[in-house]
């Protein structure tokens, strides 16, 4: 009898019925609503206390044509007993609501894994359109795998006939049906599905009764169906957790929190200018909500006056924020520029998506490094921190809100279309157990003699913050070279040396007030070094952690402050034989790295707009010590 | 301190102690002194007044006011305008502009920062020539005008400054020159109007475009090639000997000769002289797209119908938006569906 197969540690053993993590992916169409059904059986995982992590993958049109190949729409979660930190390589379930569905997602499907697929959807048109000769459901193709196929589409329809929905609408409520099963078989209440339904459909409660009816009726349909072999509950233990109060979180969710901390850590109010582009709006969308907190939001004409205005309130005294990916930053370099050249504080949000230019709008990608560290014409250095999962990117908020004031300097945050999308159970922090970082601006001259010196640099090299407004110390900033301390118009030879040598010799200061590079996984030396940064977090760690087992002696190193590096990263390095650099670029950090350091560290690249799996990074580990 | 006690400054005040750079006997000498002699009269506050421009000759124009101000990039200073006024909408913001950078490169923003209505004084000095990158034809020069991109005439048709800003949506539109005496007035005008107001200043780049402007600066033809816009008064012009009347067959403005009475003073509802009235619409897109040399030059306050402006509508919205919420940091990081982990099931997160 097959059963569904859990993504195991090695060696591990598991009783047949309580596997320790198991991989769903629902796939649609993109008007099918699986975004909202994987949404929706993510918050019931969470609730039944399983630590998990999520992956959306849809497409870039919006409602692409019903049916095609191009047009699905797939949400993978990945939920287990353990600590889990990536969405899962293969799934062990495919829910598949129509052929194009099974077709773009069953190859990625473990073998003996579990298909439900609506044999309501695979009439021969949608089996033309999916480009299937004969039904996959019939022709035994699908042998490696074990079947459960039915009519959804008439149970559904079955199910919401007291409600006298059209067609149309009725057939709307499939993916509640489905969703039901799912939590059938993953022993998920149903309640707070039930509650949130009678929320959404407050205004019309017939279509809430609809859906709450699909929703009971494909979870009765597990409990009573006399199904052979593969359709069977499965209860997934809580993770054992530190105590406190949790909720999901999405990167998008957690840098909008973020920054709003870190403006009130700063004591300033926040500025965020914002045009809208994929995937980074939904940071606009949620900043938009927090305005008592003395958020100000600005959806600007374009990209360029998105950041300009961000400056401008900057030089007001706000904290000036931005946000967009790489099509949209690549318009900002000018201004980024010029916040380095006047010295105002500025965080820059990039949620990286595949490029180059339109790219890969919907799909991951982490090569705006060289962007971030390089993109900007003369020398502009700026600090440049990248997230590793979507709760860390609250931290790195505010470490980017942190610096961008404590140095007067734009500070880039990389994150991810997977980051930015993805969700993951994050333990709530209090706010009292982060350190305040207050600004003050000068309200006195800081010249003895007089005259305001609006670039006197302190210690570090930073210069004072002045707000418009400030009796007797106007004066005048701008893109232009500019004198020692004063600002005025100076670009003679030696001044233009000393002010690139003072705004370099800052940035590099930030190193100093950064924590010294950790190993985050295994030894601080040993026969090879595994080195991420940003999302590839997961993958990288569960390899790690394989590897180990497996007794080799490598270590997880992952840098969260991408520029200046962490002083310490090139003795820590030095300290393994070998060092291996994965990311979803053509090797942008690897090159980094061997310019900083000297090392010989080595590339394992991945464009393929999907995160690396676990397998890859194992099998990339075991060759790399062979 | 008493906001209500009236700022007194001179023109020196106004003076910053840098070294302007400008080309000896370029206009924007005469337009800085007009801006110096304007802030006095309308009392402005130095450490409450922002210059911000963005690049060009005209750009270089904050370094030499005696207050705040941000010399930006090319274009973009109207996008850095309204983050500095949403910010603080009790700063007096004005932007100085030019052809290339306010109706070229620039161009989306000016028309935003319009239709926003922002408040801020814009102030686009148009000189019909690149002037800080050596001479190139412009977006608004002259079809024919000889560069050095275009040698043999440039071929592109000018835009009207005037008539972009009122199809942006402007509310305030005004034109003046830069040697002309009225200039500080309708400064005045362009700072009294709550809302973005929009001043063209045509300026004679005395190195690249020399004299483009004499045919009606010049005071020997000023009287006969200028029509004043003054707001309920007729729209004559040559000593009163000619005035703009509207041709109700063609909906077009025409010129017709005024017939001075027995008492010497223009008999101009006799000729049907049309009355300005600032606040028409219609009107003051006629006296933009007037054709010069057929018609007069129409300068002095053309449009001025102020509405609500954008950094008010953003302070009521927002108002709106947080009413009876409060700022509790943790509250909010708690949002939505939460679960508790008791302290009896802990075993640490396994790695």
């Amino acid at each position: 009898m097959a059963s569904i197969t859990a993504a195991r540690e090695p060696g591990a053993s598991l009783e047949e019925d309580s596997p320790e993590a198991v991989v769903v992916r629902f796939a649609g169409d993109s008007g099918d609503g699986m975004q909202l059904t994987g949404g929706q059986f993510t918050l019931s995982t969470a609730l039944a206390g399983n630590d998990l992590a999520t992956f959306p993958d849809f497409p870039a049109e919006i409602r692409a044509p019903q049916g095609t190949l191009f047009g699905v729409s797939a949400f993978q979660i990945n939920f287990g007993s353990q600590e889990i930190t990536t969405a899962g390589d293969a799934p062990d379930v495919l829910v598949a609501m129509n052929p194009a569905a099974l077709k773009v997602n069953v190859p990625a499907l473990k073998p003996g894994g579990l298909v439900i697929a609506d044999t309501g959807e695979f009439n021969k048109r949608n089996l033309e359109k999916a480009k299937y000769e004969s039904n996959p459901l019939e022709d035994g193709s699908l042998a490696r795998w074990d079947l459960l196929a039915f009519d959804i589409s008439a149970l559904t329809l079955e199910a919401v006939k007291p409600f006298g929905l059209g067609n149309k609408e009725a057939l709307r409520c499939k993916n509640m049906w489905t969703l039901g099963l799912a939590l059938w078989m993953f022993d998920r209440d149903r309640q707070p599905l039930i509650d949130w339904l009678k929320g959404k459909f407050a205004k019309n409660p017939m279509l809430a009764d609809a859906n709450i009816a699909a929703l009971n009726a494909g979870h009765a349909y597990g409990e009573t169906a006399e199904l052979a072999g593969p359709l069977k509950k499965l209860h997934i233990d809580p993770v054992p957790a530190e105590p406190g109060l949790y909720r999901t979180i999405t990167g998008a969710e957690a840098v909008s929190l973020g920054l709003v901390a870190g403006a009130q850590l700063a004591h300033l109010p926040m500025f965020f200018g914002g045009y809208p582009i994929t995937p980074a709006s939904a940071i606009l969308h949620n900043l938009v909500k927090m305005k008592e907190f003395g958020v100000t939001t600005f959806q600007a004409e374009d990209e360029i006056a998105a950041i300009c205005s961000a400056i401008g309130a900057s030089y007001a005294g706000h904290l000036g924020v931005t946000s967009s990916s790489g099509p949209g930053i690549a318009l900002k370099g000018e201004a980024m520029g010029l916040a380095v050249m006047t010295e105002l504080p500025l965080v820059i949000v990039n949620s990286q998506r595949g490029g180059p230019s339109t790219g890969l709008p919907t799909k991951t990608e982490q090569s705006d490094l060289y962007q971030a560290v390089y993109g900007r014409n003369g020398d502009a250095p700026m600090p440049v921190i990248a997230a590793c999962s979507p709760a860390d990117a609250f931290e790195c908020a505010i470490e980017a809100c942190r610096i961008a004031v404590q140095f007067m300097t734009p500070v880039v945050l990389l994150t991810d279309g997977y980051i930015g999308n993805a969700s993951e159970p994050w333990k709530v922090p209090d706010p009292e157990s982060y350190t305040p970082f207050p600004v003050s601006f000068l309200e006195e001259t800081n010249n003895p003699d007089g005259k305001v010196l609006p670039f006197k640099r302190d210690a570090r090299g930073v210069r004072p913050w002045i707000k418009p407004g400030t009796a007797d110390l106007m004066h005048r900033i701008g893109g232009i070279e500019k004198g020692i301390d004063t600002g005025d118009l100076d670009y003679s030879p030696a001044v233009h040396q000393a002010q690139t040598d003072a705004r370099k010799a800052k940035i590099d200061g930030v190193a100093r007030a950064i924590p010294a590079q950790e190993v985050c996984l295994g030894e601080e030396s040993g026969k090879l070094a595994v080195v991420g940064w940003g999302s590839t977090y997961g993958p990288i760690h569960q390899a790690v952690r394989r590897a180990r087992k497996k007794g080799l002696a490598v270590s997880h190193v992952h840098v969260r402050h991408v520029w200046p590096l962490p002083e310490n990263l090139g003795d820590l390095l030095r300290q393994f034989d070998k060092v291996l650099v994965p990311e979803m670029n053509t090797g942008q950090f690897k090159t980094v790295l061997r310019d900083q350091f000297l090392v010989d560290a080595q590339p394992l690249t991945k464009t393929s707009g999907q995160p690396f799996t676990i397998a890859e990074l194992e099998a990339a580990i075991d060759e790399a010590l062979a | 301190m008493n906001d209500m006690t009236p700022i007194t400054t001179t023109l020196k005040d106004w003076e910053s102690d840098q070294e302007v750079r400008w080309c000896p006997g370029c206009g924007d000498y005469a337009i800085l002194k007009a801006v110096q002699r304007t802030l006095p009269m309308v009392n402005a506050d130095p450490k409450n007044t922002v210059f911000v421009s963005g690049i060009g000759c005209s750009s270089r124009f904050p370094y030499y006011v005696e207050s705040y101000g941000f010399h930006t990039i090319h274009g973009r200073a109207p996008a850095f305008a309204t983050g500095i006024k949403l910010a603080n909408p009790e700063l007096d913001v004005w932007l100085v502009t030019g052809d290339g950078d306010g109706m070229s490169i620039g161009g989306n923003h000016t028309m935003h920062v319009l239709r926003r209505n922002l408040d801020c004084q814009i102030m686009l000095f148009n000189n019909e020539i690149y002037g800080l990158t050596k001479g190139q034809y412009s977006p608004t020069s002259r079809v024919g005008t000889n560069s050095p991109t275009s040698p043999i005439g440039s071929v592109d048709r000018p835009a009207l400054p005037c008539a972009f800003a009122l199809g942006a949506g402007a509310r305030f539109v005004a034109r003046g020159y830069d040697i002309s005496k009225d200039l500080p007035e309708v400064l005045k005008a362009a700072y009294e109007h709550k809302g973005a107001a929009f001043v063209e200043i045509f300026q004679n780049c005395i190195v690249y475009n020399k004299d483009r402007f004499d045919d009606f600066t010049q005071k020997k033809v000023a009287d006969d090639t200028q029509v004043w816009c003054r707001d309920g008064e007729p729209l004559l012009f040559a000593k009163g000997t000619k005035g703009l009347a509207l041709c109700t067959d063609t909906l077009t403005l025409k010129v017709v000769d005024v017939v001075a009475r027995e008492d010497g003073t223009p008999d101009w509802q006799a000729a049907g002289v049309a009355v300005h009235n600032v606040k028409n619409r219609g009107l003051a897109h006629m006296l933009v797209e007037m054709p010069f040399g057929v018609f007069p030059m129409a300068l002095g306050v053309i449009y001025d119908d102020p509405r609500p402006t954008f950094e008010s509508e953003v302070v009521a919205e927002r108002a709106k938006l947080i009413e009876g919420k409060t700022a509790d940091l943790g509250k909010l990081l708690a949002k939505g569906q939460t679960w508790t982990v008791e302290p009896q099931a802990t075993h640490g997160l396994m790695d």
